[in-house]
């Protein structure tokens, strides 16, 4: 019997298998979000997709995708939240691309740098970025995995003095330079002159167990993630991995920030 | 006075930079909260401590 159904946007009516609707040779499909393989029955009120082998889905297909894992509330929420990333070394690229897959609707990615080939130990960049703005390098990464997220980025250094005009139109900013100096400088200059809510990181160098890495609400407006003592010096080095789990800690805050929960 | 969560008798009068430096805090790498508002660099050497103060003094170490 004929059901009516939504194909690539468009209303269909119509009766069979997803495999009887017009699509190129290679790919696959989606329906009501999910992956489904080509046998299932097309039933009423389907929301269908075929996304070609080697393609990103449609901003429509992939909205479609991320609101039927979250449920189109939490999708909402993502999809409004703004957060911005304050360099973007081991910590901030990893931030970046783990906000970028959540679902985030805008991200600014502010770093003065260029990838060199002493970042790629533990920083998501690869050997075709050598050479290129931190920034361009990882709004392609973050493009690549989510085609509908908006993108800004700003090359210049951050400083006590211009941290507040970049940062005060961002509810949620996370903070990831590498200097403690700095650290200080940006939280202090936020904290006083915008209302920004902030997710520093700190201590997170060395083999020590990745369970020393915590979050913690230490004030008001101001998230601290990492051990708060290792520091990086001669013998404790940075670690990827390490690292990962911090910067995981921070876009984590940044996640239930958005969804209204404020405890660490 | 409190500082981060610690009860800590205040015995004289005393500036919030004395009181850091004391404490031996580096004044480059923390940030301060004072009865819950931050309180900018510049206003250390005004910022008299009192009684029933709360201070929360956070210290970044390096990596990132």
């Amino acid at each position: 019997m004929a059901v009516s159904f939504f194909y690539q946007g468009n209303p269909c009516r119509t009766e069979g298998t997803l495999a009887t609707l017009p699509h190129p040779a290679k790919g696959y499909f989606i329906a009501n979000g999910f992956t489904a393989p080509p046998d299932r029955p097309i039933q009423e009120g389907d929301q269908i997709w075929f996304i070609p082998e080697g393609q990103l889905p449609s901003a429509a297909a992939y909205a479609q995708i991320l609101s039927a894992r979250y449920t189109p509330s939490v999708y909402e929420k993502l999809k409004q939240a703004k957060v911005a990333i304050a360099g973007l070394g081991g910590l901030g690229s990893h931030i970046a691309l783990f906000l970028a897959r959540v679902g985030v609707g805008e991200l600014l990615l502010v770093d003065f740098d260029s990838v060199d080939f002493t970042n790629l130990g533990r920083q998501n960049y690869t050997l075709a970025d050598l050479g290129r703005p931190k920034t361009m390098a990882t709004a392609d990464h973050l493009s690549a995995v989510n085609p509908i997220l908006q993108v800004k980025t700003a090359q210049v250094k951050v400083t006590a003095e211009n941290a507040p005009s970049l940062f005060q139109s961002y509810p949620i900013v996370c903070e990831a330079f590498d200097q403690p100096e700095n650290k200080a400088a940006f939280v202090n200059a936020l904290l006083a002159n915008t209302t920004c809510t902030l997710i520093t990181g700190s201590g997170m160098a060395g083999t020590g167990s990745a369970n020393d890495i915590h979050t913690r609400r230490a004030m008001g407006r101001l998230y601290i993630c990492g051990d708060e003592t290792t520091d990086v010096q001669e013998g404790t080095s940075l670690f990827a991995s390490r690292v990962a789990v911090c910067a995981g800690h921070q876009a984590h805050m940044a996640l239930r920030l958005i969804l209204g929960d404020t405890s660490p | 006075m409190t500082v981060n969560g610690v009860s800590m008798p205040l015995k004289t009068a005393i500036t919030l930079s004395e009181f850091l430096n004391e404490e031996q805090y580096d004044l480059t790498k923390i940030a301060v909260e004072r009865n819950g508002q931050i309180v900018p660099k510049a206003d250390y050497d005004q910022t008299m401590l009192a009684d029933g103060d709360h201070l929360e003094i956070v210290s970044f170490v390096g990596g990132g």
